[in-house]
């Protein structure tokens, strides 16, 4: 680990076992479809096996009538229309007039078992109208190519367009003079570049629990990664008031932005009030695949000019992204993504969100990023080559600075690109030398974002002089430790003196998702504010008991002390005092961290080997870099470098939706779709940068995205160097390697 | 049809369960002995988050039909700590941080008990391949790999010299 000057912090830096470990290890710990209540019911979707299709009538008699089935529910049930606010994630969670993908929900049935919801499913006629798909991205562009929604017009920087589109919005970003900048250019590198869409693969599938009770009291749990935002959710399709709706976040296995969207909430919901029982309703993998939001394909045109000597003068990006069958805003990410490692005078990006008629797209780590650096990343190495530099220098030498135009076109604040590419030319990885044939060395930067947004904890004094720490995100890959370390720190007690808890949605303040690098983020400064409001209650207290004015009773190093020195007593000495054989002593903190703030750098080497007959590509070395700002807990920093590189080297080399001309996706199994394996990838050294945060107290950066961000590129370069062929498209799997390297 | 019987030796003790003759053991486990750590992520074996160990053979309970379990003697995640002692593997998985979500983490805890049961000085490449039928999205592996063969360094050492 790499650190810059750091406070000398007790439990920060530290690697306690995590609070909830034991559950995780003993089975004991509950997950989405873990709940089980007293005469709950199977719930099932039917689905449609049409990309795109009108429906002509839906008939469930034939299922309401089958034994056992207790409740079928279709669009209608939900009311007319659109839902207010929401109207495309009504339409996603049940199909109304129009099927927009395979996959997409028409119906819902409620039954004694599974089994019997699954046939009851089969028994709901649906007559449909055939439509042409539109499936790829550039396609779907086209004047004449198959319209998913009539009534959408593109938005522009003019205005909306006239006639109907698929193309959602064009976004036109540019700063400076592209055109000047290219002109000023020696060497000029310009690729088109290809990616397909990619599923998050989170191995718990959605499950969702939902009990109605008669007075219109909902209880909904749900393996969710934001259960207020499910909570809105649930409470707009339902018009009901969220004051009657509490959802409870399970335990939640695995997300990477795909368990943000509500599927199955709304419709248990329903199916439970139709019922009159509770209704648990589970996904299988094909529905998964199939019936969720994996992250676009992308069709990216892009352009680097640079002078001899290596400064980049312009770049250039035409960038079109598949939103699936409703509108998204991948691409409009893409453009403060893109070049944000680097600092060009001249940048011009145009960005195009489209519908096609596949799954609506959701977020996933660090979403249109990865593919940008795809693309921005091949340019650089080839522009490197291009100029005889060495590519690491020549990324120091553009490399972002503090002060440099950032991503949002605000000024970058202590970025940590450049101390990123540093430690990576300096680590042992980088030093040693790559032999042996049909081996490649490459490297690539990459960029997030760490999204604020709302947080809210409580924080309890218990009697013992300990404290409990409670809060609503969903711990989806050890924040209940790093949260609780950060209140450690700040009152100054133990990690083991704080106990975290993640509550339902009626009992903390407002939370949003557990996404976009957030929770150790945002949710760190809420649970530092709260711990600082236990400070000031305590002192307050304290003040009569020792006949000191509160203004004079400081609290440092955890402990109280009076400023003439008389009197002192640590953070659980005087808990124990103010509220052992006092009232309770509840504090809260509550932070609006704003939406896309500062963010993180990442980084990566990667060594390949290139078969050449079979044209499998080897992962023989991966090291991942990453600014972290200040590590709260490094193994879980490192697990989540170690999870985003290996995610990545998927996406690079394997994974994508194979579909047919038809629109059927036709690997909807873990076997056919393949993650990787442990034998896929090898051992994943770590390198935590530490660059302090200047927006958070104890200087976090959200460290859950950026790693996904690199390896693309950096393996397409480091095959590019093992082969002599550039890789434009993914995946890299053995056919495309030997398509594109024959007769080399 | 009409459900059936079944009798097996679970985690040291005898239960007995109904099963529909199409219901698969994971059913049965979960559905009506309450033993939810076994997990379902794929339903056709495809990524071991319901493995369990019977008569001695890592398998795939989503994959076994309820009434194959028959008279078998079954370890589940449930049976692999001893009394309030975690097996070595739990330990070792909590303190090298082999886990994020924790939603695979049975799986391979069981699996990896199941190799090390029999070869306790598995090295990488070993343990790498028998864990290949394992998914976890979260990890990337490297902890869990590292976890499993510490746990083996423990296990390897006489009882007595063991840490608790």
């Amino acid at each position: 680990m790499v650190t810059t000057d750091k406070p000398a912090y007790k439990v920060i830096g530290t690697r306690p076992i995590r609070p909830d470990g034991i559950d995780k290890v003993t089975g004991r710990a509950v997950y989405g479809a873990d709940i089980r209540l007293p005469g709950m019911l199977s719930g099932q979707v039917k689905r449609s096996p049409h990309a795109h299709a009108i429906i002509k009538r839906i008939n469930t008699e034939k299922a309401l009538a089958f034994p056992g089935v207790r409740a079928v529910i279709t669009a209608a049930d939900f009311g007319a229309g659109d839902v207010a606010g929401l109207p495309d994630t009504s339409k996603n969670v049940l199909a109304g007039d129009k099927v927009l993908y395979r996959g997409h929900a028409i119906a819902a049935v409620a039954a004694t078992t599974e089994l019997i919801a699954r046939q009851a499913c089969d028994l709901i006629e649906v007559e449909y109208e055939l439509l042409e798909p539109a499936l790829d991205v550039r396609e779907a562009m086209l004047p004449n190519a198959p319209i998913l929604h009539p009534n959408m017009r593109t938005k522009t920087p003019t205005g909306p367009g006239e006639q109907p589109s698929n193309v959602v919005a064009h976004a036109a970003v540019a700063f400076g003079d592209v055109d000047k900048g290219f002109a000023e250019s020696d060497v000029i590198v310009e690729r088109e570049f290809k990616t397909k869409m990619v599923h998050q693969g989170y191995i718990e599938p959605q499950s969702s629990t939902a009990m109605w009770n008669e007075d219109g009291q909902l209880t909904v749990w749900s393996c969710t990664q934001g259960s207020f935002p499910a909570r809105q959710a649930i409470s707009a399709m339902l018009g009901h008031p969220v004051s009657k709706i509490k959802v409870v976040p399970t335990e939640i296995g695995g997300g990477f932005g795909g368990k943000i969207a509500v599927y199955l909430e709304p419709l248990a919901a329903m199916l439970s009030k139709q019922a009159g029982r509770p209704v648990q309703m589970t996904m299988d993998r094909v529905d998964v695949f199939e019936g969720t939001g994996p992250t676009p394909g992308t069709s990216i045109r892009a352009k680097l000019g640079a002078t001899k000597d290596g400064k980049f003068r312009a770049m250039y990006a035409d960038m079109a992204y598949e939103n699936g069958a409703f509108a998204g805003s991948a691409a409009n990410y893409a453009t403060m993504c893109i070049t944000a490692a680097y600092d060009i005078e001249n940048v011009k990006f145009d960005a195009f969100d489209v519908v096609v008629n596949k799954p609506r797209t959701q977020d996933y780590r660090a979403p249109s990023s990865p593919a940008a650096a795809f693309a921005m990343e091949q340019l650089v190495d080839e522009m490197a080559e291009k100029l005889g530099m060495d590519v690491e220098a020549l990324r120091m030498l553009n490399t972002c600075k503090e002060g440099t135009r950032g991503p949002m076109g605000m000024p970058h604040k202590a970025p940590g690109h450049e101390e990123c590419v540093r430690q990576a030319m300096n680590s042992e990885h980088y030093k040693s030398p790559l032999e042996g044939p049909n081996r490649g060395r490459g490297t690539a930067s990459g960029f997030w974002f760490n999204v604020g947004l709302r947080s809210s904890v409580s924080v309890t004094v218990q009697p013992d002089g300990t404290v409990s720490l409670i809060g609503g995100n969903t711990d989806i890959g050890g924040t209940r430790a790093s949260l609780a370390m950060q209140l450690a720190e700040t009152l100054g007690v133990p990690f083991e003196d704080v106990k975290p808890t993640v509550v339902d949605t009626d009992s903390v303040g407002y939370n949003d998702v557990t996404a976009g690098s957030r929770v150790t983020f945002a949710s760190g400064m809420a649970v530092h504010e709260a711990g600082k409001n236990v400070i000031k209650e305590m002192t307050a207290r304290l003040a009569p008991t020792w006949q000191v004015p509160a203004e004079e009773i400081e609290f440092a190093d955890g402990s109280f002390k009076s400023k003439d020195g008389s009197k002192t007593g640590t953070f659980r000495d005087i808990a124990q005092a103010v509220v052992g054989r006092g009232v309770g002593l509840t504090a809260s903190g509550s932070v609006n961290a704003g939406f896309l703030q500062g963010g993180g750098f990442a980084h990566a080497i990667v060594d390949v080997e290139v078969d050449p007959e079979t044209g499998k590509v080897t992962i023989l070395r991966y090291t991942a870099v990453q600014d972290a700002g200040t590590a709260i807990h490094p193994a879980y920093v490192e697990g989540q470098m170690q999870g985003g590189a290996v995610q990545g080297i998927g996406w690079a080399l394997n994974e994508e939706y194979y579909y047919d001309d038809e629109g059927r996706m036709a690997n909807s199994s873990y076997l056919d779709y393949r993650i990787p394996t442990t034998l896929d990838v090898p051992m994943i050294d770590t390198i935590i940068v530490e660059v302090p945060n200047p927006l958070h107290p104890f200087g976090v950066r959200g460290v859950g995205e950026p790693g996904i961000v690199p390896p693309l590129a950096a393996i397409a370069n480091a095959v590019a160097h093992a082969t002599g062929v550039r890789q434009t498209q993914l995946p890299m799997n053995p056919r495309r390697i030997l398509e594109t390297t024959s007769g080399q | 049809m009409s459900k059936r019987i079944v009798s097996a030796t679970i985690n040291g003790e005898v239960n007995q369960f109904l099963v529909e003759p199409y219901d698969t053991l994971l059913e049965g486990l979960r559905n009506e002995l309450g033993l939810i750590g076994s997990k379902e992520g794929c339903g056709n074996g495809n990524c071991g988050a319901c493995n369990v160990i019977m008569n001695g053979e890592l398998v795939n309970s989503c994959c076994v039909l309820g009434v194959e379990a028959d008279g078998a003697t079954i370890t589940t995640i449930e049976g692999v700590a001893e009394g309030d002692s975690l097996h070595p593997l739990q330990r070792s998985f909590l303190k090298e941080a082999a886990l994020q979500c924790g939603i695979c983490t049975p799986g391979f805890i069981v699996a990896a008990k199941a190799l090390l049961d029999a070869e306790p000085d598995a090295d990488e490449a070993r343990v790498r391949h028998w864990l290949a039928g394992n998914l976890c999205r979260c990890t990337g592996y490297d902890k869990i790999i590292t976890a499993v063969l510490k746990a083996g360094d423990e296990m390897r050492q006489p009882a007595g010299s063991r840490q608790g």
